[in-house]
């Protein structure tokens, strides 16, 4: 992984004088889980996720959702967009991929991702899914599947031109656009065609008039995504830590340093949520120092390592993975986070009134203190029925 | 509770002049504007009192209603109503049937709010007057920069418990929390930049919990006198809490108050 | 031979506010002001006057003006008066002009080229006074990741960590030793530190032994070239170790404490005879190459049982980066680069103004190499040389250094006017003189106030504009060059600073 580290290095024009746009976002973000794992198609949440639709412009929404693909669910399910003034660049550019691809991968199936009309939304990128299992070769077999993956999308995402990995989980897929939240569902008929048992929305409002598909959220790396309210001011500083670790952040958005981070914390360094949630929102020195000894130990230990993982900033985030659905919000809750649960659902939002919409009662509501997560997982972690 | 069906067919609620007692709204799929819309034509027409139905997330509700005439109205809503609630408010009455979300208050000047149930963050941020009641928690950065001039002196009292910077600059006004739960206040960095005002809470707290520039005191005479007044009127409001005023007030309360008018004197050098 | 020089300084007394107190003859070490008994006034050798300032602030009449002397030469845009005048003397001594304090040229600050971000509705500014805002930073290596395991609750770190020291402020007192500096204003410093939770340097010059009770803790020991002072319990007394490779004013040549300045203590402490010139060499004489350095650091983490983190200062100059990153792999803990401003007590002229690179385009040349090899963790970069003030602070920890050593300006706090003639021992401020005469007009206890003060004042500046930034937290400022713009740069500048230009 070193290796490929230093070769992006190269390649990146804007690395030279580190320049890069951050795109910055205010939003709502929402996040519904069935701890049954019984699948639910992606209305409800369209309908929750409508009802913030002030605090978007409708320049961006998206979708994460989690046992989707119960027939490929050994697969790796790529989404791909492929981007470019003209269909002939977006045909050129998957030409391209579809050639890197297949050499590194062996595709069971592909398809474009079924989606609507194209003129309800605006200029769309042609859209594809890919079905595949890693085929390592030489050097690579010694990288494990994941982190295969992984310089896969790296590279892709840094070298061929119009083309963007924005999805690379099993059984799992993001959905996302320039447009509001419920127009990109309609668009990919989240409402008919999927069902999932873990659905995260997203709507954006950017500050940059220029948005793409590939800004919108969620973010996501393997079977981790992210939606994300607000702005981290920490940005630079995640950026040049995450780069020594391999992880490229192309995509102009302050949200992907946090799926980078949760990538590296969570799976690569195998740490508990619990530990994870210290290390991007940790408690407030003061604190720290009146805090029994083991534990003052454990919390200075993960600032001083981890500080460059700081998420400094107003936040509200939805983790999601196979399996699980974790809410978080900085150390000093700038930005708001509902958290609910009704029977086996439990919901995420940025205002209660979206979960109110899609479930007028509920057991237990309340909000989250800054820098403690909410974590929610299915009640066994096996494999979702169909 | 917000449902998706509306309960009962809309009332005749226009024809100007006609004094209904009570009025109806449906605001099922009604944006925000049109809900304010509505109330802003009843209240103009002369209507006193409105109910409003199926509320899921519209803002601003109660802040479109000042008129030179101070035309009053009293309005229950039921179902979940979204930011800003009373942002700005101005005389007016209003019950939440339902829990409130961020913003409740903001910069209010005059008026009665009452939530059967929680609220969340900044409730009463920049409160200039006027009184607001709720009956469960509520979020952060409560009674931000509360503020009081002679006898406008607004009054917050939360009946469960606040979360972290309760009081943050506060520059006047009164805020009770009673946590009638009995759970201990877990709020941390109450009161920083308090400059006026003061703040009640039933229980105790450490002094770690608190900023810098506040005392932490007992009660004495005319401070009882006003936690008498306020719990009675929250009692009204709420009596399904079920708790008696005495045991409320038998318990041991702590006053916070500024330790000086200008907390940051000696900071710059000229 | 008579002299072709002329004074450096003119004098101007006011006759009719001096009240011939004689305050003046007895501030000024050098001679300059006598008292002529027969006229019943002060006379005054210009000649010299180094513009120390010290009799003017102290006239109790404000009788006194000391400015600059106007040259008499023609002007003449490349013999300027400094040059005339350096060669003239080298003429009349064939000797090598010697200066103190650090580099006065006009090579281009870029610290005042560079501007800050501030916050505005996307994110909010955080107010410092009333929300927390952290500036303590631990400074040592740190490991890639950590392994936690958490069991019923419990959790247990499994890692080994390398030992880090931690400041409550990213700025420290840099290396000035006793011997180039007196013992009050070296134990000002200790004081200060303590007090303000952070670390003062001993420099070359060792810890006198009644001091490392008391102040060991807040030490950063050095090791230099010369080797003075330096046994066990010096080196376990301390918080930290810092090998000294070079400095800032002075690159590639080795120190020179003339005989004057080596008083009976200072002899004591380094461990010398009493009056003889105390030399260190240019390099270590047992790092000739870098796997020696290697062997060094190591055999001072065993003399200390690993339980020390190991500092390496060098001056900041062309292929720095490239031995930085060598200097991190043979196991150093701190980098500390000196940049071309920095400070001494006494180096040649020619070498103090001609040899370094500044400092800031040596931080980030730094940061960015020792990321771009992924071993960034492995050290915490200090940064020295020419910081003025608290937004040089801000704007060094945003090009990528951790902390930074403040020398120039920590002796400007106890009164110091860079008058650069710490050579002579004759500092009428106290401050680098082993004259006891004038040591003892610094006040320890004022000294040191002065320091806290300063640092006091700096580490709410420094919060003010992080908060002003949106960050609470000074982790979240480390390399984030996302909030530095350049003005009045070129694009190369730009380019090695690793930042945008205002409005890009």
């Amino acid at each position: 992984m070193k290796g490929r580290c230093l070769e992006f290095r190269i390649i990146m024009p804007r690395i030279r004088r580190e320049l890069y746009t951050k795109d910055i976002c205010a939003c709502s973000i929402f996040g519904a889980m069935n701890r049954d794992g019984e699948r639910f198609n992606g209305a409800g949440v369209m309908k929750a996720i409508a009802n913030m639709h002030v605090r978007g412009n409708g320049l961006g929404g998206g979708f994460a959702a989690y046992g989707i693909y119960p027939e490929y669910e050994d697969y790796y399910a790529i989404h791909l967009m492929f981007t470019g003034k003209s269909l002939q660049d977006k045909l050129s550019a998957k030409k391209e991929l579809d050639a890197f691809l297949c050499q590194r991968f062996d595709v069971v199936y592909d398809e474009e991702i079924p989606h609507g009309d194209e003129s309800t939304v605006s200029d769309p990128p042609l859209v594809w899914r890919y079905f595949a299992l890693p085929n390592k070769k030489g050097d690579d077999a010694l990288l494990t599947d994941e982190d295969y993956v992984v310089s896969i999308v790296m590279w892709v995402n840094t070298r061929i031109e119009n083309a963007y990995i924005f999805s690379s989980g099993k059984n799992m897929g993001c959905f996302k656009g320039v447009g509001y939240p419920e127009e990109i569902g309609e668009y990919f008929m989240l409402d008919r065609l999927y069902r999932a048992y873990t659905w995260t929305v997203h709507g954006r409002f950017p500050t940059n008039t220029q948005a793409w598909w590939g800004g919108a959220h969620p973010f996501s790396l393997l079977d981790t995504t992210i939606v994300h309210n607000g702005e981290i001011s920490s940005y630079g500083t995640n950026r040049w830590y995450l780069e020594m670790y391999g992880y490229a952040c192309t995509l102009q958005t302050d949200t992907e340093v946090i799926a980078y981070a949760a990538d590296l914390l969570m799976r690569k360094q195998m740490l508990p949520i619990e530990i994870v949630a210290k290390i991007l929102a940790p408690p407030i020195w003061n604190a720290i120092d009146r805090m029994n000894e083991a534990e003052k130990k454990l919390l200075t230990t993960l600032r001083m390592v981890y500080g460059p993982l700081l998420m400094n900033g107003p936040f509200a985030i939805i983790i999601g993975q196979t399996g699980k659905m974790i809410g978080l919000t900085d150390r000093i809750r700038l930005r708001p986070l509902t958290a609910a649960t009704r029977g086996e659902m439990f919901y995420l939002s940025s205002e209660e009134a979206s979960i109110r919409l899609i479930s007028p009662q509920l057991d237990r509501v309340w909000t989250p203190n800054g820098g403690e997560p909410v974590v929610s997982e299915l009640n066994s972690m096996r494999k979702v029925l169909q | 509770m917000c449902k998706t069906v509306p309960l009962d067919p809309e009332p005749d609620t226009s024809s100007a002049g006609d004094r209904a007692d009570v009025a109806e709204i449906d605001a099922t799929d009604l944006q925000t504007k049109e809900l304010n819309d509505r109330l802003r034509e009843m209240m103009l027409s002369g209507i006193k009192k409105v109910n409003i139905r199926n509320v899921c997330g519209q803002r601003y509700i109660g802040t479109r209603l000042y008129t030179p005439q101070h035309l009053i109205m009293d309005i229950e809503i039921f179902g979940t109503p979204g930011n800003d609630l009373a942002a700005f408010l101005f005389g007016h009455k209003i019950t939440v049937h339902g829990n409130a979300q961020d913003g409740v208050g903001n910069t209010m000047d005059a008026g009665e709010v009452v939530v059967f149930g929680r609220a969340g963050d900044i409730l009463g941020f920049s409160m200039r007057g006027g009184e607001i009641y709720v009956r469960d928690n509520c979020g952060y950065r409560t009674a931000l920069h509360m503020k009081e001039y002679n006898e406008k002196r607004p009054v917050l009292v939360i009946g469960g418990r606040a979360q972290d910077f309760l009081g943050e600059y506060m520059a006047g006004g009164i805020v009770i929390v009673l946590d009638l739960q009995g759970l201990t206040h877990q709020s941390n960095f109450i009161g920083t930049g308090m400059h006026g005002g003061v703040i009640y809470l039933r229980g105790s707290v450490e002094s770690t919990q608190v900023g810098n520039q506040v005392a932490v005191s007992p009660l004495d005479e005319s401070d009882r006198a006003v936690l008498d007044h306020y719990v009675s009127r929250f009692l009204e409001r709420f009596p399904e809490v079920g708790t008696k005023k005495d045991e409320i007030l038998n318990h041991s309360f702590v006053r916070l108050t500024p330790k000086s008018k200008r907390p940051y004197n000696k900071l710059y050098t000229y | 031979m008579k002299s072709f020089v002329f004074p450096e300084f003119q004098i101007i007394r006011d006759e009719e506010k001096c009240g011939q107190c004689r305050g003046c003859e007895r501030q000024c070490a050098f001679g300059t002001h006598t008292y002529d008994p027969v006229a019943d006034r002060l006379i005054s050798d210009e000649y010299k006057c180094v513009g120390c300032q010290r009799c003017v602030v102290f006239c109790p009449k404000d009788a006194i003006v000391v400015r600059p002397s106007p040259s008499y030469y023609r002007p003449n845009a490349s013999w300027s008066r400094e040059k005339l005048e350096d060669l003239k003397k080298q003429a009349e001594t064939g000797g090598v002009i010697l200066t103190g304090s650090g580099n006065d040229k006009p090579f281009c600050i870029y610290w005042d080229h560079i501007v800050l971000n501030a916050s505005q509705v996307t994110n909010p500014s955080i107010d410092p006074l009333r929300e927390p805002m952290e500036l303590r930073t631990f400074l040592g290596a740190k490991p890639d990741q950590m392994d936690i395991s958490l069991k019923d609750g419990e959790v247990k770190i499994n890692t080994k960590l390398s030992p880090n020291i931690m400041v409550e402020t990213p700025i420290l007192f840099s290396a000035m030793s006793y011997g180039a500096i007196s013992y009050n204003a070296f134990r000002s410093l200790a004081m200060a530190a303590r007090k303000s939770g952070t670390f003062f340097n001993t420099g070359e010059g060792g810890l006198p032994k009644e001091m490392r009770n008391e102040f060991g803790k807040y030490a950063i020991a050095q090791v230099a070239s010369g080797r003075y002072g330096i046994d066990a319990e010096y080196l376990n007394c301390a918080a930290a170790i810092e090998i000294k490779v070079g400095q800032g004013a002075k690159p590639g040549i080795g120190g020179h404490l003339p005989g004057e300045k080596v008083s009976a203590i200072v002899a004591q402490t380094r461990m010398i005879p009493q009056g003889t010139d105390a030399i260190s060499p240019a390099p270590h004489h047992d790092i000739y190459s870098i796997e020696d350095l290697s062997m060094l650091i190591t055999a001072l983490k065993e003399a200390t049982n690993y339980e020390k983190p190991i500092s390496v200062k060098i001056a900041a100059v062309h292929n720095f980066a490239a031995i930085a990153s060598g200097i991190v792999r043979a196991g150093a803990d701190i980098i500390a680069i000196d940049g071309l401003r920095g400070g001494t007590g006494a180096a040649p002229k020619v070498i103090r103004d001609n040899v370094g690179i500044p400092i800031e385009l040596a931080i980030s040349s730094l940061d960015r190499r020792l990321r771009g090899e992924g071993i960034r963790n492995r050290c915490s970069i200090i940064a020295a040389g020419g910081v003025r003030c608290s937004s040089d602070v801000i704007k060094a920890i945003a090009l990528g250094a951790d902390a930074v050593y403040i020398g120039s300006a920590a002796l400007i706090a106890m009164g110091c006017t860079l008058c650069q003639k710490c050579y002579t021992d004759k500092c009428n401020w106290g401050i680098c003189t082993q004259d006891p005469r004038l040591s003892g007009r610094l006040n320890v206890d004022i000294a040191s106030q002065r320091l806290s003060n300063l640092i006091a004042a700096w580490s709410h500046e420094i919060a003010e504009m992080l908060g002003g930034m949106g960050i609470n937290a000074l982790e979240s400022l480390r390399g984030n060059r996302d909030h530095l713009r350049g003005v009045g740069l070129h694009e190369w500048e730009l380019d090695v600073l690793g930042i945008k230009g205002a409005g890009e």
